[in-house]
């Protein structure tokens, strides 16, 4: 991952690693490899103020700006599938400047097979946890 | 829960028969059979129901209690023959104590909406239990905010059965209103709700049973428990979405105000005043559900050819194989392990996420439930973030509980 590659760019990264595997049990592992990686939660984020309580798992998620003008995550879950996810929506969206943030569609989990876990009626917080991403982005865009 | 001498068995259970009128279980997915174990959130339909709703919308649908023609009249003497077939199922004493309702949340809305116009007052007390479904908890605290009363809670023990002790102690002066599951959505248990509304009645006190999760699973008979309120849906009893009754004694429906205006449930309208239709009609406002709750008789038709004993019996094999397979492999929790128990299994493989695991069982075609089965209070008693609930209907199958253990073993191999 390069600091300066763009979300596309970041997205495409992504698409083109879970090509490389044919089965679901490769993506999943994949994933959850992916979720290991991300860097801690500071501590001071695990707080119900940056939860996002879903009916099947939950996601904790905050932002901070940096002082070259873009936005830094911080985010986790409970569960190893959602955190997966989660620290691809990290991957993809750290260190981004806000307003492209608040612009991204993501299409690239649907390209991965992990679209589902983002859907509304799943439950899992992920959508929740989108939906908070952008929101910080859009204040951070309009400061 | 007692016998219901008024179902009808003339079937002999015969489960690859029964199988054989469930269409979807014959799908594949994620390239292997489907294994459907979420059967307390949703049932599975049979071809009679299907059937039914086919026909009645192909050669009888028109508006009921309104033409005088001839499909307006066939559509109502459907409509309405339904009423009965309910009755009967749940045993209460006159089909004007059935109210057709959305399903069991709408039946628990009317009754608590309709007593917070007049019937509760500041400070009364409104009793409910640890193990309730968010649909019995949340009406209640709407009523008690909108009147003043208070909600109050009889606890569960870790075995997930309900402390009669304290609901003794709890049911007071003030008690205005019990509510309390039949059997748990989560854990399965079976509350003693017969010896419960006993306790209430010699207090003076009405009970609500939320009978949902228990009609498909054994004879209920209202009358035989006394039950003031029992509400139920449809598609919890291989019936169609957005179906259900609220049965309620004929001297409550007398005297509870409407719950929702509209046409269907007046008797004469003028801008002054309005009268309302007799009961039930009165609880049943705007065009209904029709082709619902037709088809919600034909799967009480169903359900009723066969003996209940027998399905129970089945039933309880399966939940007895899989709490003895999950034991077995060691490391899982089970929660819920009442003495009265029935067709549901929670449990939680030790270290990992219910959601996790869910998803990678549905893999393997398995479909269970996971999250807090919206009982969140009763998973934050036990200190877990849910379970995963393995739910049976009387078309599963003993090889059914031996996939689902083989893919809770992969799963938890995957996970690890």
């Amino acid at each position: 991952m390069t600091a300066t590659a763009t979300i596309e760019e970041r997205a495409d990264e992504v698409v083109e690693e879970f090509e490389l595997f044919d089965d679901w049990m490769g993506r999943y592992e994949h994933l959850i490899e992916q979720g290991k990686a991300l860097p801690a939660l500071p501590d001071a984020y695990r707080d119900e103020a940056y939860k996002v309580r879903g009916c099947q798992s939950q996601v904790w998620v905050a932002a901070e700006p940096t002082d070259h003008g873009t936005i830094q995550f911080w985010a986790d879950s409970d569960a190893i599938i959602t955190r997966g996810i989660v620290a691809l929506l990290v991957r993809v969206l750290n260190d981004q400047p806000p307003a492209a943030v608040a612009g991204t569609d993501l299409a690239f989990l649907d390209r991965i097979g992990m679209k589902e876990h983002l859907s509304p009626t799943r439950k899992n917080g992920l959508d929740a946890m989108v939906r908070r991403m952008k929101l910080y982005a859009e204040a951070l865009a309009s400061t | 829960m007692q016998p219901a001498p008024s179902r009808l068995a003339t079937r002999t259970f015969d489960l690859d028969e029964v199988r054989s009128e469930f269409p979807v279980l014959s799908r594949r997915i994620h390239d292997h059979p489907l294994v459907y174990l979420d059967n307390a959130a949703t049932t599975q339909k049979p071809l009679t129901v299907l059937d039914r709703i086919d026909s009645y919308y192909r050669t009888e649908n028109a508006n009921v209690h309104r033409g005088v023609h001839t499909l307006s009249q066939e559509a109502t003497d459907a409509y309405e023959s339904v009423r009965p077939v309910m009755q009967r199922f749940l045993g209460a004493a006159s089909s004007r104590e059935i109210v057709f309702t959305k399903g069991t949340t709408e039946a628990v809305n009317l009754v608590a909406g309709s007593l917070a116009r007049g019937y509760f007052k500041k400070g009364d007390e409104i009793l409910l239990t640890g193990m309730e479904h968010h649909s019995n908890i949340v009406p209640w605290q709407l009523a008690a905010e909108a009147t003043g009363a208070v909600v109050k809670v009889v606890p569960v023990n870790d075995r997930g059965e309900l402390d009669l002790g304290a609901y003794q102690a709890l049911l007071g002066p003030r008690t205005r209103m019990v509510a309390v599951v039949h059997v748990s959505n989560s854990l399965g248990t079976i509350n003693p709700v017969r010896q419960m509304i006993a306790d209430a009645h010699s207090m003076g006190v009405p009970v609500l049973v939320d009978g949902a999760q228990a009609v498909a699973h054994g004879p209920v008979n209202v009358q035989d428990l006394d039950c003031d309120f029992y509400c139920m849906s449809a598609h919890k009893v291989f019936g169609p979405t957005g179906t259900g009754v609220l049965y309620a004694k004929e001297e409550w429906l007398e005297r509870m105000p409407p719950y929702q205006g509209g046409g269907d449930m007046i008797s004469a309208v003028t801008f002054e005043h309005t009268t309302y239709h007799e009961i039930p009609h009165k609880f049943e406002a705007g065009t209904p559900n029709m082709a619902g709750v037709i088809g919600m008789g034909a799967a009480i038709d169903y359900l009723s050819a066969f003996d209940i004993e027998e399905i129970q019996r089945h039933e309880s094999q399966l939940v007895t194989h899989a709490t003895g397979e999950l034991e077995e492999l060691g490391g899982v929790r089970l929660v819920g392990t009442a003495a009265h128990k029935t067709a549901v299994v929670s449990f939680l493989p030790e270290g990992l996420h219910p959601y996790d695991v869910a998803t990678v069982m549905d893999r393997f075609g398995v479909a269970v439930r996971s999250g807090h089965h919206c009982t969140q209070p009763l998973m934050d008693q036990y200190g877990i973030p849910g379970t995963l609930r393995a739910s049976f209907a009387l078309y599963n199958s003993l090889d059914e509980v031996d996939r689902l253990i083989d893919a809770v073993r992969k799963a938890r191999k995957f996970l690890s």
